[in-house]
């Protein structure tokens, strides 16, 4: 072996090779084991949700020409009367898009408001009391597991139809989820500021507002900025069962068939959540560049 | 106390000097400050105004939700527990499936939209916008286009969870690959391995416990969503707990919940040991 580079003897090197391959041999046996698991659980899943391909394949074309039916039929000949009848509601749709955008805004807002006063008792490094963080935590656990439509379904029971239903339910649902998100971003905060205004004697308020929300604060708009972006999107969904915004009129058309109304009021949504998501996206990547530097 | 201590608590004007441009934010700042809280509360009342909150509903409102959480207890099961169980296991059923299908769907072409690994910029754009799209509709709007598809039915469900995270995995997929060391990868080449080789052995070993940490996320995002699907029709929990809000049955809805909050407590559970397990104790967004 003149032209190896290695000077490792013979006998080590076997040593060294059986390590590796018994490695290697490990590392194998566990992925396999984990397909295994998987497969199984494929079958069972497959059993229990109905899968079948057959019914797929037969019907896949369904699909496909679906979304050939719901496309508009535009002419370049007649193209300004073609989107003018493809979006001949679009001064209703427009109203609606703005309802569901408010709504979502209202949502938020409230949503994190409650959040925002209640992550600071729910955060285990400044939680005055355990009892009060255990209760707080399961109810943020409660908000934001129960589903945000069966919360706008009972308050479209209780207040009535229109957009007060959609409001409550997105409301919650955000209360769940940013609460969650900010009692982690105050439990990971610099503790040295908070000891510092502690020393001075102040109370859970000081404490509070001069050694923990400067650190949180840019997060905090951070996140509740990517949470109103994706509550523009559930906001489009209440509507379906009478919670106001453009979701009852989605939900009519596609139950109807009105293909063409079903690709225009999808478009609208899809581009303004795209807009949404530009928008807070610029904010929240300044907001993140504050952050380095202070 | 130190005599160096005690001047600099004596010359307070000398330390606020030093940290003047703490205290002093530029006009612009002082204006943002002072404008945006504003404009919050300007365009909250815009929205009360334009929706015409109807403020007379809320108490009576809050009356009747009483009087809703009243008849929720005790909660029963209205004699039909094995309906709920088959139901709550059909949710399971679909958010794993449709999971795993959108994980297998979304991998390949997360590369395609990944800048390092991606052929084209074309490509890239192209693709990026598709998974943005399917990203935009809601998983509930995918739901009710495959119920046209494919009946009623959790299939329908599987199918359109599957759809809409393909968007969203495949948006955090890409962005996992690009935030991986190019190093690894180069050393495959330099020594002589095939792209393909440096992606296997130079980028997977990195983007694997990343990806399986966002799978084992949404799985149990998906298991919540999977509880509202069978409302318009496609599978699970959802439909009983839609009709049995419709009909007043409260103690069954009370009931339906508390299943769906003990399991998605197990689901979170499991799958956050599994997580640590593969990538420690590390956040995943």
């Amino acid at each position: 072996m003149t032209s190896s580079i290695l000077s490792v003897p013979q006998a080590r090197l076997e040593v060294l090779l059986a390590d590796y391959r018994r490695e290697v041999g490990r590392r194998r046996r566990q992925s396999l084991l984990v397909l295994a698991i998987l497969a199984i659980l494929m079958v069972i899943a497959g059993r229990f949700g109905e899968v079948d391909l057959n019914n797929l394949v037969d019907n896949i074309s369904n699909f496909t020409s679906y979304f050939g039916r719901i496309l508009p039929k535009l002419s370049i000949a007649n193209f300004g009367a073609d989107v003018a009848d493809w979006y001949w509601n679009v001064a209703g749709w427009l109203k609606l898009l703005l309802d569901t955008i408010l709504i979502a805004y209202l949502g938020t807002l409230i949503g994190a408001g409650a959040a925002f006063m209640m992550a600071f008792f729910a955060a285990a490094d400044l939680a005055p009391s355990k009892a009060l963080r255990w209760s707080i935590k399961r109810i943020f656990e409660f908000c934001r597991t129960v589903p945000d439509l069966v919360f706008a379904l009972m308050f479209v029971s209780a207040f009535g139809l229109g957009p007060l239903a959609g409001i409550l339910a997105i409301a919650i649902h955000t209360f769940g989820t940013l609460g969650k998100l900010f009692t982690e971003a105050v439990e990971n905060i610099d503790m040295k500021p908070v000891e510092g205004v502690r020393s001075t004697g102040s109370r859970f308020v000081e404490m509070v507002r001069f050694g923990a929300l400067p650190q949180v604060m840019s997060s905090f708009a951070s996140y509740t900025l990517l949470r109103f972006e994706i509550n523009v999107r559930s906001g489009s969904v209440v509507g379906m069962v009478g919670a106001g915004g453009i979701g009852q009129d989605l939900f009519v058309a596609i139950r109807k068939f009105y293909y063409s109304d079903v690709s225009a009021i999808l478009l609208m949504i899809i581009v303004c959540v795209a807009v949404i998501d530009l928008v807070t996206e610029r904010i929240r990547h300044r907001l993140s560049g504050q952050d380095k530097h202070g | 106390m130190s005599a160096r201590r005690t001047m600099h608590l004596d010359d307070a004007n000398a330390v606020l000097d030093r940290h003047r441009n703490l205290f002093n934010g530029t006009p612009l700042q002082r204006a943002a400050a002072f404008v945006a809280p504003l404009g919050i509360a300007g365009f909250a009342i815009f929205a009360v105004w334009w929706l015409a909150i109807p403020f007379s509903q809320i108490g009576p409102g809050l009356a009747s939700l009483a009087k809703f959480i009243a008849l929720m207890f005790p909660p029963s099961t209205g004699g039909h527990l094995h309906l709920l169980l088959k139901a709550m296991g059909e949710t399971l059923a679909i958010a794993f499936l449709g999971t795993l299908i959108a994980t297998v769907v979304a991998f390949p072409i997360s590369f395609l939209a990944a800048r390092n690994t991606s052929p084209h910029a074309g490509v890239r754009f192209a693709i990026r916008r598709g998974l943005d799209t399917i990203r935009g509709v809601d998983a509930l709007i995918w739901a009710l286009v495959f119920v046209g598809v494919v009946g009623l039915g959790p299939f329908a469900g599987i199918l359109a969870i599957a759809v809409s995270d393909t968007g969203a995995l495949g948006k955090l997929f890409s962005e996992a690959i690009e935030s991986t060391e190019e190093r690894a990868r180069e050393s495959v080449l330099a020594n002589g391995g095939t792209g393909l080789l440096a992606v296997r052995f130079g980028l997977l070993p990195q983007v694997l416990p990343i990806i399986a940490g966002q799978i084992l996320y949404y799985f149990e995002s998906n298991v919540r969503s999977a509880t509202i699907i069978g409302i318009v029709g496609a599978g699970g929990i959802g439909l009983q707990l839609s009709e049995q809000i419709r009909t007043y049955d409260f103690d069954q809805v009370a009931f339906a919940v508390i299943m769906i909050l003990i399991t998605v407590a197990i689901i979170d559970w499991i799958s956050s040991k599994l997580r640590f397990a593969i990538i420690g104790r590390r956040a995943v967004v």
